[in-house]
């Protein structure tokens, strides 16, 4: 068994794993944070994409060992007392989703997306989605979903300085 | 699924981790970004006994110069090369490479170090290193040593690397404004190239065209005895005798890399 210590959305965790023990794994069947789901298995469909340090992975080929020390983000970390995330609300809004399956995977690999570039073109949504795998919604919603977000977010900015200015 | 078990041991230098790995020998792997290692356990094609994680060592990423040549640390990851204005300035066609690799969350893990040690011959960063003419550096108990491109890369996911040898740093030539090509044939999205071409200053290399990634000599030759893109692509296929799956067999893959071949000579951009 192995010591690991790590942040998960906010919150010191600790614990003995098995050096073995996937992150998909230690997340769902350890804390009980079950929104990313495990979908391939094999780091094609995204369904258990994760930040970590803020970064999208695929939390099914991450050792929880190798998390050791780092920060990890659920989708279960984004909302807040305020509600829900700006990427979150703009899936609910346009009707990103069908199953749902994808949807968590979906949700955390765009937020990746949007703090590397606030500003995509719908072209850069498609290819920053190239990751995740939706077999419902002929992605339409959701690349439209991520541009809404997009947009929101960079009015929410546009606000927040205003109020700072005033 | 689930990996076998193994002992894991995070290392505290390079130093510490070729300590390990003269310990451990064939027993032990090295860990880096995990992005073609862990499927492989995970599958239980590989059942190292020990695992040697190098993924948090500062010291072997990053990206530099050493007079005329790129220095890369070993795991650095292919998103920090793709992003790097450096690597994109002084060896543009390897930032190129590091960003067709997977996707998005793939890039944020697997490491250039990784990549080549793995050695598929169907991925971007081994065929990008041939056509780059590149070296890497090993280090080993018994010192370091460097290894051509050419050299390394020694059959169907293997390499010069001894077992007690681990790969620290790639050199590649700076070579700002030279042009070059990157073709890559996919029919699905994060997908392996069913076959690559990437060309600069001369050196054709081809990807899944073989065990290895390999230089398409007979149209290099060609090239630079003045054929035109379209005349030495019809050589790019001699002497290969790549495989078949079922996204292509082998006279659909010697076609490809004729058409990928002219495309990346005609379509060099500096």
């Amino acid at each position: 068994m192995t010591h690991i210590e790590l942040t998960v959305n906010g919150a010191k965790q600790s614990g003995e794993v098995e050096p073995r023990l996937l992150l998909i794994h230690y997340l769902r069947e350890q804390l009980g944070l079950r929104a990313a789901n495990v979908g391939c298995d094999t780091t094609s469909c995204g369904a258990c994409t994760v930040l970590l340090d803020g970064k999208s992975v695929k939390s099914c080929t991450v050792l929880a060992v190798q998390a050791d020390g780092h920060e990890v983000t659920t989708a279960e970390g984004l909302a807040t007392d305020a509600g829900l995330h700006p990427v979150q609300a703009a899936f609910r809004q346009n009707h990103g989703l069908q199953c749902g399956f994808c949807t968590p995977g979906m949700v955390m690999a765009a937020v990746g997306l949007l703090a590397e570039n606030p500003h995509p073109t719908e072209a850069e949504v498609r290819t920053g989605l190239e990751g995740n795998f939706c077999r419902c919604t002929g992605y339409h919603n959701i690349v439209r979903a991520v541009l809404a977000a997009a947009q929101a977010q960079a009015e929410q900015e546009q606000a927040e300085a205003a109020e700072v200015r005033a | 699924m689930i990996p076998a078990q193994f002992d894991y041991i995070a290392a505290e230098s390079a130093g510490h981790a070729i300590e390990l790995l003269a310990e451990h020998g064939d027993d032990a792997k090295v860990l880096a970004g995990g992005h073609s290692l862990l499927p492989m356990m995970k599958l239980r094609l590989a059942t190292p006994e020990l695992l040697i994680d190098i993924g948090s060592l500062a010291e072997l990423a990053g990206v530099g110069t050493d007079g005329a040549d790129l220095l890369v640390g070993a795991t650095t990851r292919h998103a920090d090369l793709a992003a790097s204005d450096l690597v994109r300035t002084e060896a543009p066609l390897l930032a190129y490479a590091a960003s067709q690799v997977g996707d998005p969350q793939i890039r944020h893990r697997g490491t250039i170090g990784g990549s080549l040690s793995h050695a598929d011959p169907a991925a971007d960063l081994p065929m990008a290193l041939v056509a780059l003419g590149g070296t890497v550096v090993l280090q080993g108990p018994a010192g370091t040593r460097t290894v051509g491109a050419d050299d390394f890369f020694a059959g169907y996911f293997e390499t010069a690397l001894a077992p007690d040898e681990l790969l620290t740093a790639v050199r590649i030539p700076r070579r700002p404004g030279v042009p070059w090509g990157y073709q890559k044939f996919v029919r699905r999205a994060n997908d392996w190239a069913i076959v690559g071409v990437a060309a600069i200053d001369g050196r054709i290399a081809l990807a899944n065209m073989g065990p290895t990634p390999l230089r398409a000599t007979a149209a290099e030759d060609a090239f630079a005895a003045g054929a035109s893109p379209a005349e030495a692509a019809e050589l790019a296929a001699d002497g290969t005798s790549p495989g078949e799956d079922l996204h292509a067999d082998r006279e659909y893959r010697r076609h490809l890399a004729r058409v990928l071949t002219r495309r990346a000579l005609e379509h060099e951009a500096a």
